[in-house]
């Protein structure tokens, strides 16, 4: 047992390091974008070996599945503008490259190892907030995103419709307004249409588990809301839905629900609770769910608009 | 060797290689994902942080793995913009490039 966790630890990091070095080398970039996939989940595995079960599943699915997604889109979409590529660079200048990177990555190992002893740590200022204001909340990481440091997780919901807006903005000026061209141009394949039907509600069941069990455990708004996103991705890429139209008004009211209910819960916690963002004694875990939902909602609509991009003037019927 | 060391190391292999994938590549999609997999290498760095902050009960520091999270969801904001920005950019000019020379020559620098 001493000797199997290390060389499993040791295995795992050269797993993902041989899966980045194959996205870097990969001559295809679909290759490289499932190479980029495949990395993204090894990727969890190594965070779960550092305690953090909420980062594994933010990664998985953000970082590997809907990163994936938006890549292999993009490629579908540059291919299918026939375009010219560019000769590959020399040999003194991958030389110089190589030698930079490996520069680079041995300075900031050198920086690891030497690391402060002992180290600082916010731990127990976040076990505070957990049990005062974030009260009832049993996952520390939830009692800092919603209660300890409630206003980075307001601005960051706010930066992501910051990021719809900026994708929508690219778009043609005739086409504003209408819907982003659908995530596949030709008819579905059967198998796909079967996969998104089965799994769908299955995995819209699973992110509201996620979201509601991550008061008390590992998950929350952001994992619950990728996986909700990706659901709904799913059924846009088997053509069951379409992507809706970008001046729809449901679609823009789920984009602000999340920041909106936050800053007025916030707003709210100064006149009740006596400041900004603090939430009510006894209260504070009922609250912290009612803008969670939200959250889930603001999320699970903007990651599948940023994936389908602008509006398109081929989309309209 | 400690697993956080461990994977601190990794994570400092990882910012290598994509920063050699990001100046090499001319594709700038090929150029994203190589950046993307600097960020989760900078992210897993940070991840050590929280590992090796446990204290006060804790088996790590809350506080740096939400901020990871806050940042794997802004990064992927972030590429979206990007992407959107590449795919405008190469419908207009007709080629798949961030060489801005490409684009200010005469037929749109068409090498026939």
């Amino acid at each position: 047992m001493s000797l199997l966790l290390p060389s499993l630890d040791l295995l795992l990091a050269s797993l993902v390091i041989c899966v980045a070095v194959y996205t870097i080398a990969a001559q295809d970039l679909f290759a490289a974008v499932i190479g980029y996939v495949a990395y993204g989940l090894l990727l969890a595995f190594v965070w779960i070996r550092l305690y953090a079960p909420d980062v594994a599943l933010t990664e998985a699915a953000v970082g590997g599945g809907v990163t994936g997604v938006l890549l292999i889109t993009a490629g579908k979409r540059l291919g299918a503008l026939n375009v010219s590529q560019e000769a590959q660079p020399g040999p003194v200048l991958k030389l110089l490259t190589g030698v930079l990177a490996t520069l680079v990555a041995s300075a900031l190992g050198a920086v690891i190892l030497m690391l402060p002893d002992p180290p600082p740590s916010l731990a127990p200022e976040a076990a505070a907030a957990a049990d005062g204001a974030g009260a009832g909340l049993g996952n520390p990481i939830t009692a800092v995103l919603m209660s300890y440091r409630s206003l980075d997780t307001m601005l960051e919901k706010i930066v992501l419709i910051l990021a719809v807006i900026g994708v929508w903005s690219v778009g043609a000026d005739e086409a504003w307004g209408r819907a982003p061209a659908p995530l596949r141009q030709q008819k579905a394949y059967a198998p796909m249409v079967f996969l998104a039907q089965m799994l769908a509600p299955v995995g819209a069941l699973i992110a509201i588990h996620i979201f509601w069990t991550g008061a008390n455990a590992p998950g929350g708004a952001f994992q619950g809301g990728a996986l909700l996103a990706a659901m709904w991705m799913v059924t846009m890429m088997a053509r069951l839905m379409e992507p809706p139209r970008v001046d729809a008004r449901w679609l823009r009211l789920a984009l602000v629900a999340g920041p909106a209910v936050f800053l007025i819960s916030g707003l709210a916690g100064e006149v009740v609770a006596g400041s900004f963002f603090a939430y009510p004694p006894g209260l504070a875990k009922p609250i912290i769910l009612f803008i969670e939902a939200f959250m889930v909602l603001s999320i699970a609509a903007a990651l599948p608009m940023l994936v389908a991009g602008p509006p398109s003037e081929r989309s309209d019927p | 060797m400690t697993p956080s060391a461990l994977a601190g190391l990794t994570g400092a292999a990882l910012v290598g290689f994509g920063l050699y994938g990001l100046i090499l590549h001319p594709h700038p999609l090929r150029k994203l994902l190589a950046f993307n997999l600097i960020g989760s290498g900078v992210f897993l760095v940070f991840g050590i942080v929280a590992r090796r902050g446990a204290v006060a009960g804790f088996r790590f520091d809350p506080v740096p793995q939400a901020m990871v999270i806050t940042g794997i969801v802004v990064a992927f904001a972030a590429s979206a913009i990007a992407v959107a920005l590449i795919l405008r950019l190469s419908a207009q000019s007709n080629h798949v490039t961030l060489d801005p020379g490409v684009w200010t020559q005469p037929n749109g620098g068409d090498k026939k």
